[in-house]
């Protein structure tokens, strides 16, 4: 296969520990490597930065709700539809892209590696093949399981063994990759029009409360020693003053160490935590407690999180939180739409528009950014916007600008209309820390993938890892203006993955040979939940146990991580 | 000797239920027998072993309007040269056929800047319309099953467009927190006529044919408990919609099942935001949901595929070189009204028998194929006919129900001997497109 | 004011999308460049050239650059899209899209206007001497946000769908309306100098309809408040005021709920043209010498559905649905 030589770049591999130093980057059949031979294509990146291509640990790109939101809003697509090319299907959807677009978008920001946020198992097959239509990224999806009838009962009763079996059974029907728990126990208290605001509200009718599943689903992905540990959105998401759900939430992991082969090291990731900061009790006094979440996260480093950092963009919510969607749209009266999902989940898309003129908004965008100000550890806070909703993934070179340039922030912070409210309502004016491009690439490529358990894949430009390598025409030394962070990061020079060149000066020139991570977490034969598991279907769910799993074709090129669970 | 396979899915329509028995004779050429499906069901399995019946090669129409057989590679000729040089070709149908075969299907209208649209153009586009305006508050059919307590269905008749969806999810199962399944559920029939279906109902609203639109929003009022203008509104007395609107807030959760009898009476798409509105109203007492019933098995499908390739469900206008949409314009009954399409390909459909004469004329006259099993009104009227495999019978793929869910049909039996299946078509179609529009 | 004319000189075998008959694309531009701007058909890229002679050149800016088609463009798609400024004159029909997403400056057309004209306008004035069909001065399908600001004037009729999610503006209609009038509005006025066919204002939050010539079936979900003087053109005229649409939420303003409000000219007469053919539920039936007729026309033969359905079409003009032809043909066989 092909052999690269990408030549005198200034490479940043927290991997490797290489801080922004010039140095070859080496690819042959598909790998990084020490050397090449002379026949070796070379690309050069003289001047410009060198890394791993980066790893989205959380956006919701692929499945049903996520079609609802296309489908349901054509107005997304009005005049920014792109034809297609030499290489390229026509592209569409600022908030919501098609898949293609979602492709070529993350490949051209250079992101080689992206995780669907919740994937509803009842709908997987739908899931994996919008996967399929997604060119060049590798992707793997994460099941819900915080709402799940199965998890109740068997958590209820304190089942460890039963639970785990479900949850192997669960990953490898659906095809999944982790276990994803989504407001545990509200979405399944939704089924009835209700909700569970905090994690010791019981759940009707099952009578457990969301720390109950989120402890025992820790508990139970510890035992069985997956690559990515439980990851996270708790209650209450959304209100003035969640931010003491949020750590309570928190607290359920603390003190826990994480037992795996993966390298991972924390017990709990919590998503997109700008929507878990908020204090106040009212929209009045609404304010951040970026600083009180971070103190814990920081202080606890068994816990790694995202950001989910507002964009001030008009955007699509969408969530598995079913009732913070009816929530939403009682406030604002955009269209709402809404799924529960039998025995599994529920979920809800609104339409949201996040004015900078709008005090809260401006306070919520700017309670993003001090999460990742006050982190100690780049390796355990990233980058996300919870595309799309807190703002689309394709603007991540936006917020790399804010991170990286107090200036640009300062300038936003003073052009609000409402700007003394948020100043005072925030702590973002006088933080003046400037992220760092290392920095950077811990936040965005080996944090992430670190904590995804794939630190040996991805994440890194160390020899056998996978040849993921971004070149950016940037340089840390000579920036002239913020505005060229996000220029640069916007489009990269070079993109290659899996060791195959799929961006050149910003053009997707090759569609890669995309693949379908999943956990594969061998558990002994449990006849007991095998009878449960057939006697639910055959009394309560609308499919035949038969047709639920994912048949092979629907992952034509799959990566099965295997977990020997014993 | 015989086999028998279980967990079949049933393609006909969106109830796609997915626990038939099919019998199949041992060599897998012939099914014998099919258990557990309706008679529809039933029949297309059945039917569709009767070889002797089928047409199995494509075939021609010649100028004294017989027709002739050709060869597939013929019939692929034919059809990559009418869509490559057409300037507005117009691909419609999909309905009937699987997702892998609607993904190529696209790639082609793509490749020719084509419109793609689907069946919904004349069923349940219009709900998906209101759903763009206001949303859709909705559950998988297993919630129903397992929760609801009050059942509307409006402008539908179930008992004979589909059959089984009463017995597995909407009024006799007993599900999870439905132990005592139809005696604790509630049924409100909002239909003018009589039909099998409203004799099973609590309340009957007799509406006005083609006031829907008032009553649903009169329903609404009441709901809020404001006053409403008139004793008789749309043909239903006004207790009567106070009674109605009173059960529908003291259920504990509600769905309403919808079809053409509101998506294509007078209003079309408002009838169905109402009622949308309607069930969002109803979330700030009670739990309601509404769900389409879609007609075709995998109309939802061609929806799902198009909405994540090109962002839209249906009347996909790709002839620009990007994707646009606007119902009115792009979709398959106005572009032949107005004469704006210059060749027709018509897939798994049969807008012969369904689309207004004056379309149906247009389609006569324009360069066209139809690609389907059966001969139709459609087949009849076009220039090649392509027979192609029964999906869920003869060769598998993925099918969305009316609630999204996707589920993969399999194939039970054999196809006749050289018959091809819509994907292999297709996709030597796609190749041909692709030579010919590189030159 | 620079004036570029613009001659039909050939009738498209499709229909032509022509966004680029703008004063804002013309301005600054050579009678050659205009000539060379793109105008597609389908899938097909052309030149206005190809379709029209042109004559003139553009102004300095869209405001000093006036267009004049001077023919038929009935065809033709987009006419004067996005314009900011200047005048366009079409002294003929035009399709669909005439002055969509408009912001500014002014269109007369002095034919009828197709569907989706003025749509989700912002300023300007779009002006249509004939009758226009379905969704004027609408919304673009699912976004909220209609018609902002400006005026529309239809001199003759216009179908259904007319101002949908309207949140400003003026929408003056000279003869009747079909159903769904300002469904979903939150704002803007609309007056109807003819008759309103029904569903006036449904699920309205806020705005002002006037209707002059009475409306057909007023919704249920509307209540008759009060009796208001209001003056139209001048005149000064009675009118019974309705408040609604009372299935929808409304915002409240110093305690006050502020209602959505429909006009109803207490003595209405219409003015101009009879309704046009509103298109409702008309169940078509033949009559007996037709049936007659059928039955000799297929008399021995065993037709199918097609068949009787075409020639139904063909000989008494009616569409039938197959359905009611199957029905029919069973009920000529007794």
């Amino acid at each position: 296969m092909s052999e690269y030589i990408i030549k005198n770049g200034t490479v940043y591999d927290p991997k490797t520990g290489v801080k922004g130093e010039v140095k070859d980057i080496c690819v042959k059949d598909g790998k990084i490597v020490e050397k090449v031979s002379s026949k070796a294509k070379s690309l050069d990146a003289k001047g410009k930065s060198v890394m791993a291509g980066a790893v989205e640990v959380h956006a919701h790109v692929a499945g049903p709700k996520v079609n609802e939101g296309r489908n349901y809003r054509p107005e997304d697509k009005l005049f920014s539809y792109k034809p297609g090319g030499k290489n390229t299907r026509m592209s569409g959807g600022f908030s919501i892209p098609t898949t293609f677009k979602t492709g070529y978008e993350y490949a051209r920001m250079g992101y080689t590696t992206v995780m669907e946020a919740a994937m509803p198992p009842l709908y997987a097959r739908h899931v994996h093949e919008e996967i399929k239509d997604t060119p060049i990224i590798d992707e793997g999806a994460f099941p819900v399981f915080g709402n799940n009838w199965f998890v109740f009962e068997y958590l209820k009763n304190n089942e460890m063994d039963n639970v785990m079996a479900y949850i192997s059974w669960l990953l490898k029907t659906t095809r999944g990759y982790a276990i994803k728990i989504v407001n545990p126990g509200g979405s399944e208290a939704w089924g009835w029009g209700e909700n569970c605001n905090t994690i010791h509200d019981p759940v009707p009718y099952f009578d457990i409360t969301p720390a109950e599943i989120m402890k025992g689903l820790l508990t139970a992905n510890e035992k069985m020693g997956l690559p990515h540990s439980i990851h996270v959105h708790t209650n209450n998401l959304g209100n003035p003053g969640n931010y003491e759900t949020t750590l309570d939430t928190f607290k359920l992991s603390q003190g826990i160490k994480a037992t795996n082969k993966f390298g991972r090291e924390q017990v709990l990731h919590h998503t997109h935590v700008q929507f878990h900061s908020y204090g106040g009790d009212s929209w009045a006094t609404f304010e951040s407690k970026a600083k009180d979440v971070m103190d814990y996260v920081n202080a606890n480093k068994n816990m790694t999180m995202d950001l989910g950092c507002v964009t001030l963009d008009e955007t699509t919510t969408m969530t598995a939180d079913g009732p913070f969607e009816h929530h939403l749209t009682t406030l604002n009266h955009l269209k709402w739409a809404n799924v529960d999902v039998e025995l599994e989940t529920s979920s809800g898309i609104v339409p949201y528009v996040y004015d900078p003129n709008i005090k809260v908004c401006a306070i919520q965008w700017a309670i993003g950014l001090e999460l990742a100000l006050y982190a100690k550890d780049p390796m355990r806070v990233f980058v996300t916007t919870d595309h799309p909703n807190a703002g689309p993934f394709t603007r991540y070179p936006r917020i790399f600008k804010w991170l990286m340039s107090n200036a640009s922030r300062q300038e936003m912070l003073k052009g609000f209309k409402n700007s003394d409210k948020v100043i005072a309502a925030t702590d973002l004016a006088s933080l003046d820390r400037e992220i760092t491009l290392y920095e950077l690439a811990q936040m965005t490529r080996a944090g992430p993938a670190k904590s995804l358990g794939l630190e040996s894949m991805y994440g890194g430009l160390a020899p056998g890892m996978e040849a993921d390598v971004a070149v950016y025409d940037f340089d840390e030394g000579k920036v002239a203006s913020p505005e060229d962070i996000e220029k640069a990061f916007s489009s990269a020079e070079y993109v290659i993955k899996s060791g195959t060149l799929v961006v050149d000066h910003g053009e997707i020139v090759s569609n890669g040979n995309k693949r379908t991570l999943w956990v594969d977490a061998k558990v002994p034969v449990n006849s007991q939940v095998e009878r449960d598991v057939q006697m639910k279907f055959l009394k309560y769910y609308s499919v035949n146990l038969n047709n639920y799993e994912v048949s092979d074709h629907y992952v034509p090129n799959p990566y099965v991580i295997e977990v020997d669970t014993n | 000797m015989t086999k028998t396979i279980t967990d079949v899915i049933c393609p006909f329509c969106g109830t796609l239920c997915d626990d038939l028995i099919v019998t199949t004779d041992d060599e897998g050429k012939k099914v014998v027998a099919v258990d557990n499906a309706c008679a529809i069901g039933a029949e297309k399995f059945i039917h569709s072993s009767d070889h002797a019946h089928r047409v199995t090669r494509p075939r021609k129409m010649q100028d004294d309007g017989t027709y002739k057989e050709i060869s597939y590679n013929e019939a692929i000729e034919h059809t990559a040269q009418i869509l490559a040089k057409a300037k507005k070709p117009l691909m419609y149908g999909w309905s009937s056929t699987s997702c892998e075969a609607q993904s190529v299907g696209h790639e082609i209208a793509e490749l020719c800047g084509a419109v793609v649209d689907n069946t919904a153009a004349v069923c349940h586009g219009t709900t998906l319309i209101a759903v763009q305006n206001v949303g859709i508050p909705s559950c998988t059919l297993g919630e129903v099953k397992n929760r609801a307590d009050r059942i509307i269905f409006w402008g539908c008749n179930p008992a004979h467009a589909h059959p089984r969806h009463m017995s597995r999810y909407s009024i006799f199962p007993r599900g999870y927190f439905t132990g005592k399944g139809h005696k604790q559920r509630k049924i409100i029939v909002v239909d003018p006529r009589c039909t099998d279906t409203s004799s099973l109902a609590d309340i009957h609203l007799q509406v006005e044919q083609g006031y829907d639109y008032e009553l649903l929003q009169a329903l609404r009022a009441a709901v809020r408990g404001q006053p409403l203008a008139g004793d008789v509104i749309a043909g239903v007395p006004k207790e009567k919609v106070y009674e109605a609107a009173d059960l529908l807030k003291s259920g504990r959760f509600g769905v309403i099942f919808f079809g053409m009898g509101v998506t294509q009476s007078l209003g079309k798409d408002h009838n169905i935001d109402a009622a949308i509105c309607l069930t969002k109203d109803l979330n700030d007492y009670t739990k309601f949901s509404i769900v389409a019933m879609r007609g075709h098995y995998n109309v939802t499908g061609s929806g799902q595929v198009l909405g994540w390739q090109f962002g839209f469900p249906y009347s996909v206008d790709l002839s620009r070189g990007f994707a646009r949409y606007n119902p009115g314009e792009t979709g398959s009954v106005e572009i032949l009204k107005r004469q704006e399409a210059d060749a027709i390909f018509v897939l798994g459909s049969d807008p012969g028998a369904h689309f207004p004469m004056q379309c149906v004329k247009e389609i006569s006259r324009l360069p066209s194929v139809a690609i389907d099993p059966h001969i139709t009104p459609t087949t009849e009227i076009c220039d090649v006919h392509v027979p192609v495999a029964f999906v869920g019978v003869e060769v598998g793929g993925n099918c969305y129900r009316m609630d999204n869910v996707p589920i993969e049909a399999r194939k039970v039996v054999d196809p006749p001997e050289g018959m091809m299946t819509d994907q292999e078509f297709l996709s030597a179609v796609l190749k041909r497109v692709q030579e010919l529009k590189s030159n | 004011m620079d004036v570029v004319k613009l001659t039909p000189s050939k009738v498209p075998e499709l229909y032509l999308e022509s966004e680029h008959i703008s004063p804002d694309v013309f301005a600054g531009k050579s009678s050659q460049e205009i000539g060379d701007l793109h105008v597609h058909m389908g899938n097909q890229t052309y030149k206005l050239s190809d379709f029209f002679t042109i004559e003139g050149k553009g102004g300095a800016t869209a405001a000093d650059t006036k267009i004049v088609i001077t023919g038929d463009a009935g065809r033709v798609k987009y006419i004067g899209m996005k314009m900011t400024g200047g005048e366009i004159e079409v002294l003929g029909n035009t399709d669909m899209y005439t002055g969509a997403w408009m912001a500014g400056g002014k269109i007369t057309v002095r034919g009828n206007s197709d569907s989706f004209a003025g749509i989700a306008m912002t300023g300007g004035e779009l002006r249509i001497e004939g009758n226009a069909r379905n969704y004027i001065g609408a919304a673009y399908r699912g976004d909220w946000r209609g018609m902002q600001g400006g005026t529309i004037v239809i001199r003759g009729n216009v179908g259904s769908d007319v101002g949908s999610n309207m949140n400003g503006g003026l929408i003056d209609i000279g003869g009747d309306a079909d159903v769904h009038l300002a469904t979903h509005a939150d704002g803007g006025k609309i007056i109807v100098r003819g008759v309103a066919k029904g569903r006036v204002g449904g699920q309205m939050v806020k705005g002002d309809i006037y209707v002059l010539g009475g409306v057909e079936r007023m919704m249920p979900s509307f209540r008759c408040d009060h009796e208001e003087e209001a003056e139209i053109d001048g005149k000064k005229m009675t009118f019974q005021v309705f408040y609604g649409d009372l299935g929808e939420r409304h915002g409240k303003r110093k305690g006050e709920i502020i209602y959505g409000k429909i006009f109803v000219a207490a003595a209405g007469k219409p003015d101009g043209q009879k309704a046009g053919a509103a298109k409702s539920e008309r169940r078509v039936k033949l009559n007996e010498k037709q049936i007659a007729q059928l039955a000799e026309a297929f008399r021995g033969a065993e037709p199918t559905v097609q068949e009787v359905r075409t020639y139904i079409f063909d000989t008494f003009g009616f569409d039938l649905k197959p359905m009611q032809v199957s029905r029919l043909i069973d009920a000529i066989k007794r």
